[in-house]
């Protein structure tokens, strides 16, 4: 199954290569931010076809989540724009100046943009149905009915579909990731984020997660993720990008990037991340 | 070599008798206590029933009385404005305190600052008298410009009036630090999974964070409102009609003081003890999804 390459793998290749014709879904273009003192970011580039799967790598402190948290406008760059869809994310042009969104109109283009954290984040206050339902209600105006009905749906795509009146607390994490994942399908966004989906999750149940994006990835859907699971990136990114101290270091397809770095702080990164080969065959 | 120890496991199992069993400690020190708290007790319920100072047929004949009861109405009745006031003024102030935003910040910080310094008795009398310092409320430009409105203070200015603002704003203050204290206690991550969705900042607020920070919020507020039922009676200083003031009234025409606060003891006592009552609902209520037992695996 981890070794398994999807068939859509080979044609994505091919069409990054192809010659800049059409505007890819997500562009960031030299992207400064700090945090306090620290500069974060530092000039960061990346972009994302449609349909492409983009693993971002890289040691902690990094920068992945707060670049990964600029794409969707939780947070707000210094300098540098994110375009999604070919819109600019975050701010807009008043009379040739970048003027910043109010959170309400921030909200709006986060509706279109999915994100799964490290943490779940569920609702631990609402059962997992209502997790799913709420959002696509509110935002998108879907009755009960419709939001319920594609709810059930995408609980069954994650396998989960038993577990729509538990509440969260009493899931196993991995049940949580999958019902995340789903909340964030739900409101039928066009790109998705995922920071570190499977960190806080036992080792035997990161595959159960990994195997719901793996599928996702098969449908076509635009994905960032911020991964430490090299194996994984390796059968489902199209773009491998490595980022170190807040710039990226080295980008391109992801079977070259991960076999054959060019970079020596991506050796040292990936020989450290790879899996013991004994505990593997156990 | 684990197998085999497996299997001794699972056989002495079997055999419950051969386990030792364990037992608790003689417990000396809570006989003791038995015996001390069961004297104590002893005694009050002797001196209660045999003290003619009590004058229990006094206490029986004033339980029930009209002005007794008007009494109770108007303490619920300012307790409820009063909270519902405070919490109201709590939210805003304590979202102002977290919004970031520096002028906003620095107007929450002041309201904490002057309604939670100043004793409570001080700002009911001042209310009172406001048409000391503002002969008439006016509305219009400040600082001399046109007015557009205005009623004398001694007729906007009531002892009911004067109260609510009092207590309110008073509670206000106080709620307004159990509330951040609240919002605090929940997740950053929740919220941020709330704006990540595409909410709006009120409905993350209101549907996300809140009902989260309420399992923090209740018992402190809970605390407020008993506490809140009790203190209405310092409005009988600005001769508003609640229950300290109806027994007031009442003992010095007959002078029968103690079984008039006894009367008044045992109201306390019996709205308190509904008070109670609602609020462990209301906390099982904010509990949903944090019921049973943490068996997660991850
Ligand atoms: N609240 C903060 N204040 C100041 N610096 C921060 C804060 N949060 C994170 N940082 C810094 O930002 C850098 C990037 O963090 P992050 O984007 O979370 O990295 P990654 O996700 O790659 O581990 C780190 O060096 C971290 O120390
Ligand atoms: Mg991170």
């Amino acid at each position: 199954m981890r070794h398994e390459q999807h068939p859509l793998n080979e044609y994505r290749a091919s069409t990054m290569t192809a010659a800049k014709t059409d505007e890819p879904l997500v562009r960031c273009e030299n992207i400064w931010k700090t945090r306090g003192r620290n500069l974060v970011l530092k000039g960061v580039n990346l972009q994302a076809r449609k349909g492409e799967v983009v693993c971002l790598l890289g040691p902690s402190g990094a920068g992945k989540s707060t670049l990964l948290r600029c794409i969707n406008a939780i947070e707000l760059a210094d300098r540098g724009l994110v375009h999604v869809d070919g819109v600019p994310i975050g701010c807009a042009l008043r009379n040739g100046s970048h003027v910043r969104l109010t959170e309400s109109q921030l909200s709006r283009q986060r509706a279109d943009i999915g994100m799964v954290f490290q943490n779940f984040n569920l609702f631990p206050h609402m059962s997992v149905l209502s997790n799913i339902i709420d959002a696509p209600m509110r935002i998108r105006r879907e009755t009960r009915a419709a939001a319920t009905h594609r709810a059930h749906e995408l609980l069954r795509k994650v396998g989960l579909l038993d577990k729509a009146g538990a509440y969260p607390r009493h899931l196993s994490g991995g049940q949580q990731q999958r019902i995340a994942i789903a909340r964030a399908l739900a409101m039928q966004p066009k790109l998705m984020l995922f920071d570190e989906p499977t960190s806080a999750l036992d080792p035997h149940l990161t595959d159960e997660v990994l195997d719901v994006i793996k599928g996702l990835a098969a449908t076509g859907m635009t994905m960032i993720i911020v991964t430490h699971e090299i194996q994984f990136a390796r059968d489902v990114a199209d773009t491998a990008a490595v980022m170190s101290d807040g710039a990226i270091i080295e980008m391109g397809p992801a079977r070259d990037v991960l076999s054959r770095p060019t970079d020596p702080r991506t050796k040292t990164f990936l020989a450290r991340s790879l899996p013991d080969p004994q505990r593997q065959a156990v | 070599m684990s197998a085999h120890l497996a299997l001794d496991t699972a056989e002495t199992s079997t055999d419950m008798s051969k386990a030792p069993e364990i037992i608790n400690p003689p417990r000396l020190g809570r006989w003791i206590g038995v015996i001390l708290v069961g004297t104590v007790m002893a005694w009050i319920v002797y001196q209660a029933l045999t003290n003619p100072g009590f004058q229990w047929d006094v206490v029986g004949r004033y339980l029930l009385d009209v002005g007794v009861l008007k009494g109770v109405a108007m303490t619920l009745q300012l307790t409820a404005i009063v909270m519902i006031v405070g919490l109201l003024i709590g939210i805003v102030v304590a979202v102002m305190r977290m919004s970031g935003d520096p002028l906003l910040i620095f107007c929450a910080h002041a309201f904490v600052w002057f309604f939670r310094g100043t004793p409570v008795l001080v700002q009911l009398v001042f209310w009172y008298n406001l048409a000391a310092l503002f002969p008439a409320i006016e509305i219009g430009i400040p600082f001399g410009g046109p007015k557009f409105f205005e009623i004398p203070a001694t007729v906007a200015i009531s002892s009911f009036t004067a109260a609510l603002l009092g207590l309110g704003l008073n509670e206000g203050a106080y709620m307004a630090e159990i509330i951040r204290a609240g919002l605090m206690s929940v997740d950053n991550g929740q919220s941020e999974a709330s704006k990540a969705l595409g909410h709006k900042p009120w409905h993350t607020f209101w549907v996300v964070v809140l009902p989260q920070a309420m399992k923090a919020i209740v018992p402190p507020t809970g605390n407020q409102v008993i506490g809140m039922l009790k203190y209405t009676s310092i409005a009988s200083v600005v001769a508003l009609y609640e229950l300290m003031h109806s027994v007031e009234l009442i003992y010095s025409r007959n002078f029968e003081i103690v079984p008039l606060l006894i009367v008044a003891a045992l109201w306390y006592l019996f709205l308190v003890s509904i008070l109670s009552v609602i609020q462990y609902f209301i906390e099982k209520h904010y509990s949903k999804g944090w019921q049973g037992q943490d068996d997660r695996g991850a």
